[in-house]
């Protein structure tokens, strides 16, 4: 079976994200107003080949955590679903 | 002593460690690629040092991808049996990467890569690149980097400090630690650390490139006099 993860790295809410607090402040100098915080953080779309659902949540959640997101400093969260034909 | 310094792709300080360790210190030391899987020749006096530079362009996050480069298995290993591990800027990244240092090293607060001479004020002294150091002694050396801005939880924070694992604090020219001397946003000035058994180091700042007169600046070289002179005999005391 054949699935894509998408795949969301968030660096941790008490960690200052400077990417963010820049991207904020522009955002007003452009003339948008209201946006209070701004984070950013990575998407990660994988293609995957599996025998069942379960056998690929497992795989992009070992994945996640050995290479795509350092848990030190990140969260992450997926969402799979089956590839289309 | 025996030094061998790993090659990376991207690596780029690679070159200017082994020459100071060669030419300067008058030590045998080779190059080792990064796909190699031995460190043969290579005991618990020995050193392995893992120079800055962009290791794989730093995609994902700096050292990410490196930290899997097949010699870090080779090196987890001598690191274990007692050998000492240096790594440099790019090399300290790697090394929190690999879980062989406490940490992780994010962007600078400003965002920007800075490079320039700061000062570091020596905090433990009992380790082998620190030990011909006085406690407080103020270094001064360059750093080079855009993602050294160290971090740990609050409860690493406090084994680091309880352990005594604090290598370097940005300091002012007189040894305050402000936020002002503090170039990246690390967490408590830290520009180094060691791991609880003392013989992985990573630091930000270059020592190597303070090393000659010529360059006007020779502060560094205390770190490597220190390791040649002190290193093999607190191995060798490690690996008991």
């Amino acid at each position: 079976m054949k699935f894509v993860a998408d795949i969301n790295i968030m660096p941790h809410k008490e960690l200052l994200d400077p990417q963010g607090k820049a991207v904020a402040n522009n955002l007003k100098n452009v003339g948008i107003s209201g946006v209070q915080d701004v984070r950013i953080g990575k998407h990660i779309s994988l293609n995957i080949e599996a025998d069942s659902e379960a056998a690929a949540r497992e795989l992009v959640d070992t994945a996640c955590r050995k290479l795509l997101a350092n848990v030190i400093m990140e969260s992450f969260q997926f969402e799979l679903h089956e590839a289309e034909a | 002593m025996k030094f061998g310094v790993i090659v990376f792709p991207g690596s780029n300080c690679d070159d200017d460690m082994v020459h100071v360790l060669g030419n300067v210190m008058k030590q045998e030391c080779v190059k080792i690629w990064h796909k190699d899987t031995q460190l043969e020749g290579f005991g618990p006096g020995d050193c392995i040092v893992l120079p800055g530079g962009f290791s794989y362009g730093d995609y994902l996050r700096s050292g990410a991808i490196a930290r899997f480069s097949p010699i870090m298995k080779a090196v987890a290993e001598f690191a274990e049996q007692g050998g000492i591990v240096y790594g440099i800027c790019n090399g300290f990244q790697i090394l929190c990467e690999a879980g062989l240092l406490p940490g992780v090293l994010l962007r600078n607060t400003n965002q920007q890569y800075i490079c320039k001479n700061v000062h570091l004020k020596t905090i433990t002294t009992s380790t082998p690149l620190t030990a011909s150091l006085a406690s407080g002694q103020v270094l001064k050396i360059p750093i080079a980097h855009g993602d050294g801005r160290f971090y740990a939880d609050e409860a690493t924070m406090r084994e680091l400090e309880t352990n005594d694992q604090i290598l370097f604090r940005y300091s002012t020219e007189s040894g305050e630690i402000t936020d002002a001397a503090n170039p990246n946003g690390a967490l408590y000035n830290i520009a180094g650390v060691c791991n609880k058994q003392r013989n992985v180091f990573g630091m930000m700042p270059h020592p190597e490139r303070a090393s000659e007169a010529i360059l006007g600046n020779t502060d560094g070289r205390l770190l490597f006099e220190s390791l040649v002179t002190l290193g093999q005999m607190a191995a060798a005391t490690v690996a008991e």
